[in-house]
């Protein structure tokens, strides 16, 4: 961790994207976490991907929760509004957030124990509304500002850093969204910015609930032997279906593989997926197949990455609820207060 | 014993059904009440109703006053008694000279009865049952058939009922034919065999003027939607439901675009309180203008946030239609118990803005004015309704709006003044009334964003754990409290006509106003009436005011039926009663 202020001070020929913004306008403050902590890998993967998007970086909100996960909205896209709420509670506050204005990027950041205990409930009725949203997990099986106790997502008979081994079941948040309805589930992993950048991209661009689990080692307290989240465990058990290119609405769509090999997904916004198949079995648009497949890889110890599942025809909470296209807060007396008039109208219906 | 005189009185009486819940005879009895209003006479109803959807006791209690008092006055003049698991309770409460009717199918044995009372039965099952075939029928038409009874015996115009029914059945012409027909089979049999009118009676007046029949609920959230409310995020608590459901009501209706049809607003049931206070506040914090209707357990819930509020300085209202604690206590009866939860909800140093309506036209107004306090205070207000206010239905004034009134969205740095170099600290005081700007999230490209959090900060938002730091920001928001003052609706005083009774101050908002505390230094005896055990509100005047707790006597009711004027009166009577000492040389003597 560090205590010095980030310098200001620009290389000239720094590369610039279609807006003419380079990445340190992605960048937010000097990450407070631990040295090799996964969760500022995450944190550059999330800069990279809003880079390539060429989004404006003050058209994001980025709200958090509580915990070390938590604390990075304040390390990427400086110029966005960034809160960090209640533990567990970042789902209710992006649900609002996003009632009040439908023409933001909401990206909810959040930890295990922040989405998988705590605030369990909210994570799962954010995904049955589908709220349109980018939530990211950043999963290291662990409570780290606490130091070191285990988190809901921690496998069973994997060992503390003290040496305590983990009797009780663990929580797949991926397995859960699959069955809450999200449109977008995908998992990754923090040391794999080329998987994980893509993923991350897609996820913004995507109408509802996308959801990514990002396993992120903590370097602290769960990255030993006989833990089932360290760098070294899920390198050699990460089992990637697929890989991700992520193709906006502008670009020609020239896709250079074998075919077969690649399938193309068009989303709501016009963006392409293209996805290479690393698993010949695999079928994105299978929610039962992606459970199945998901539960009997975990069965065998593997971790299964990539985009899961995507729903190109997906809805949100917006169009449920029928609003009008203008945001909610910008609606002012005109639009909002139906008058005097009116309201003597009700009051004769009241005698 | 000597025989009791049958009380005698026009426009100015108790009555009170005795029902089964589930039985329909609610709409019934609400027929009853507005009937009495058409006569130009004002009536003060209130339903006690039990947790239960079928086969409890349930209570509707008519207050006929000419004088148009808000409040229940205590004893009951005419028992309607149509629940047997509640014969005796009910009997009993009949003041003496009052009157009883019930259903005389059955014969009752005379130890049923009281000596001191008149009691009318109607067959009520014998004439139904002689009429309709249909069960269902024969259970909703026996309301109408007692309310057609009543009509006779309370020498009311059965015009002015038909006239209601005919507005209610609108359309629907069998309906409207059925339910006449069962006014009058009701009101026949009573002018044939019954002595019509009774003791107590209704008198054409004019005493209702311009005044609507609306319930609390109902008029809260009219003034959310007349305050600009775009957001309610709400989990289903008896008694505030209604309130979210009436707020759903008039959006229906005064909320879609007229051109798409689309909706001006967004309502979300959420999973629990947590999450209702959670969208309320996400949405607040984005610029919207966001509510949430609870009662005390979603109050408990939602402290955690309701100090992320206070803290982080983001707007949010909070509708508690209180009722009965504490824990689950009694959720379909009232009190005002969650005072000092309220004002001083969550961990840590908290102060937060109260408002008392007294009535659905109040309710209304501080509803709509709730939102501007909470965008100008840029923190938690909480408009504290109660169960008696918020489910009944109360004579109020109509409901007022001036077509010229802006909304007041508090202190907002916009992006045009960000261009012009302003200086924008998140929380600097640069009015000297504790209040910062705030931006938007979206506003500007590069400048004017900030990270809102629960932790210390500095005055630009910085993380700190600084001690200075901290007390600094904690000073700011003291002084906020004390801007809140000039900004809530202020006390409104009454004074006696007569030196024989008493000065009022009805008191409508916390952080209180300084004419509280002079007030009670200007008088020797101040009682403060309130519906809790511990006096609450005496508590918090002490509290804040650094008064005298003996200068203040407290007027507790508690039992979560509705304070009476009676027990008011009998109260202050007997704390006067055991001041006046009696000079001990005319004891001796």
């Amino acid at each position: 961790m560090t205590y010095i202020a980030k310098p200001k001070f620009h290389h000239p020929g720094l590369q610039k994207n279609e807006l003419g913004f380079t990445h340190r306008d992605y960048e937010g403050k000097i990450s407070t976490l631990c040295a090799g902590c996964g969760h500022d890998s995450i944190t550059a993967s999330i800069i990279e991907a809003c880079f390539e998007l060429s989004i404006e970086p003050h058209r994001v909100a980025k709200i958090s929760g509580i915990g070390c996960s938590s604390k990075t909205p304040d390390y990427f896209l400086g110029n966005s509004h960034g809160f960090n709420s209640v533990h567990g509670r970042m789902p209710s506050v992006l649900t609002g957030a996003n009632l009040a204005n439908r023409d933001l990027i909401y990206l909810g950041v959040s930890g295990d124990g922040d989405s998988a205990s705590i605030g369990f409930g909210q994570f799962a009725h954010s995904i049955r509304r589908a709220v349109n949203m980018t939530y990211i997990v950043e999963n290291n099986g662990v409570y780290g500002l606490t130091k070191g106790q285990f988190s809901a997502t921690a496998d069973r008979g994997s060992k503390s850093k003290k040496g305590v081994m983990n009797t009780d079941n663990a929580i797949d948040l991926v397995a859960m969204a699959l069955q809450l309805g999200a449109s977008f589930v995908a998992r990754s992993f923090s040391g794999d910015k080329t998987q994980l950048v893509p993923l991350i991209a897609a996820a913004i661009r995507h109408k509802g609930a996308a959801f990514i689990d990002v396993i992120s080692p903590c370097v602290a307290f769960n990255n030993h032997a006989g833990s089932t989240k360290s760098f070294d465990y899920v390198r050699e058990h990460n089992d990637a279906v697929n890989r991700l290119d992520v193709i906006t609405g502008r670009d020609p769509i020239t896709v250079d593989y074998a075919p077969g090999t690649v399938q193309v997904v068009e989303q709501h916004d016009g963006t392409h997926l293209a996805l290479r198949k690393l698993d010949a079995d695999y079928d994105p648009h299978d929610r039962l197949g992606a459970m199945t497949f998901l539960q009997k890889h975990a069965a065998k110890g593997q971790i299964v990455t990539g985009l899961l599942y995507v729903d190109p025809e997906s809805e949100d909470l917006h169009t449920h609820l029928d609003t009008v296209d203008t945001p909610l807060n910008v609606l002012d007396e005109k639009a909002l207060c139906p008058g005097s008039a009116v309201l003597d109208k009700i009051n004769a219906s009241l005698r | 014993m000597p025989e009791q005189k049958p009380i005698r009185s026009v426009n100015d009486f108790v009555v009170r059904f005795a029902n089964v819940n589930g039985s329909g005879s609610a709409s019934a009895n609400e027929l009853f009440a507005r009937a009495i209003l058409r006569h130009g006479v004002p009536v003060s109803p209130r339903n006690i109703f039990p947790s239960n959807i079928q086969g409890l006791p349930t209570w509707y209690e008519v207050r006929v006053t000419e004088a148009g008092h808000l409040g229940a006055r205590g004893g009951v003049d005419l028992m309607v008694a149509m629940n047997p698991q509640t014969w005796d309770k009910d009997i009993a409460s009949i003041e003496p000279g009052g009157y009883l009717f019930y259903d005389s199918t059955k014969p009752m044995p005379a130890s049923k009865f009281r000596a001191d009372i008149t009691v009318i039965g109607v067959p009520l099952t014998a004439i139904t049952n002689s009429t309709y075939t249909d069960p269902r029928q024969r259970q909703l038409f026996k309301n109408i058939i007692y309310l057609g009874a009543l009509c006779a015996l309370l020498e009311m115009d059965p015009k002015l009922i038909e006239q209601l029914i005919g507005e209610q059945y609108k359309g629907k012409e069998k309906l409207l034919s059925s339910n006449v027909h069962a006014l009058h089979l009701g009101r026949d049999w009573a002018l044939q065999n019954l002595k019509c009118p009774i003791g107590i009676r209704v008198k054409k007046a004019d005493k209702v003027g311009d005044r609507i029949f609306i319930e609390g609920n109902s008029a809260a959230a009219l003034g959310a939607v007349y305050g600009g409310a775009t957001v309610c995020a709400w989990y289903p608590i008896t008694p505030s439901s209604s309130l979210a459901d009436a707020f759903a009501g008039h959006c229906r209706k005064l909320r879609h675009d007229g051109e798409t049809g689309k909706a001006k607003y967004a309502i979300v049931q959420g999973e629990d309180e947590l999450a209702s206070i959670g969208i309320v506040i996400g949405a607040s914090w984005n610029g919207a203008r966001a509510f949430t209707a609870t009662s005390g357990p979603g109050i408990s819930l939602m402290t955690e946030f309701i100090g992320l509020s206070y803290f982080a300085e983001v707007p949010a209202v909070i509708m508690n239609v209180q009722r009965a604690g504490p824990s689950t206590g009694m959720p379909t009866r009232t009190q005002q118990c969650d005072i000092i939860a309220c004002a001083y909800a969550s961990h840590g140093d908290t102060k937060h803005v109260l408002l008392f309506p007294e009535d659905p036209a109040e309710a209304f107004e501080f509803a709509a004015a709730a939102f501007d306090l909470a965008e100008r205070l840029q923190t938690v207000i909480f408009l504290m309704l109660d169960l008696d206010i918020g489910m009944n239905h109360r004579l109020c004034r109509p409901l007022k709006w001036d077509d010229a009134r802006q909304y007041d969205r508090g202190k907002i740095m916009t992006a045009e003044m960000l261009e012009e170099g302003r200086d924008f600290g998140r929380y600097l005081d640069v009015d000297g009334d504790g209040i910062p700007y705030r931006t938007y999230p979206g506003t500007h490209p590069t400048k004017g964003s900030f990270f809102t959090r629960g932790t210390s900060r500095d005055r630009y938002a910085r993380y700190s754990e600084e001690g200075s730091v901290y007390a600094d920001n904690m000073q700011r928001l003291v002084r906020k409290f004390e801007t809140a003052q000039d900004l809530v609706p202020r006390p409104l005083q009454a004074n006696a006509a007569k030196p024989t009774k008493f000065d009022r101050l009805r008191i409508r908002a916390f952080p209180f106003h300084s004419s509280v505390a002079s007030f009670i230094a200007d008088h020797d005896f101040v009682y403060v009436v309130e519906q809790n055990r511990d006096g609450q509100l005496r508590s918090l005047i002490v509290n804040e005011n650094g008064i005298d707790p003996v200068r203040l006597v407290p007027i507790l009711h508690y039992d979560g039926t509705p304070i009476t004027a009676r027990f008011i009166a009998n109260a202050i009577g007997d704390h006067q009663d055991h001041l006046k000492v009696t000079p001990l040389r005319k004891a001796v003597s």
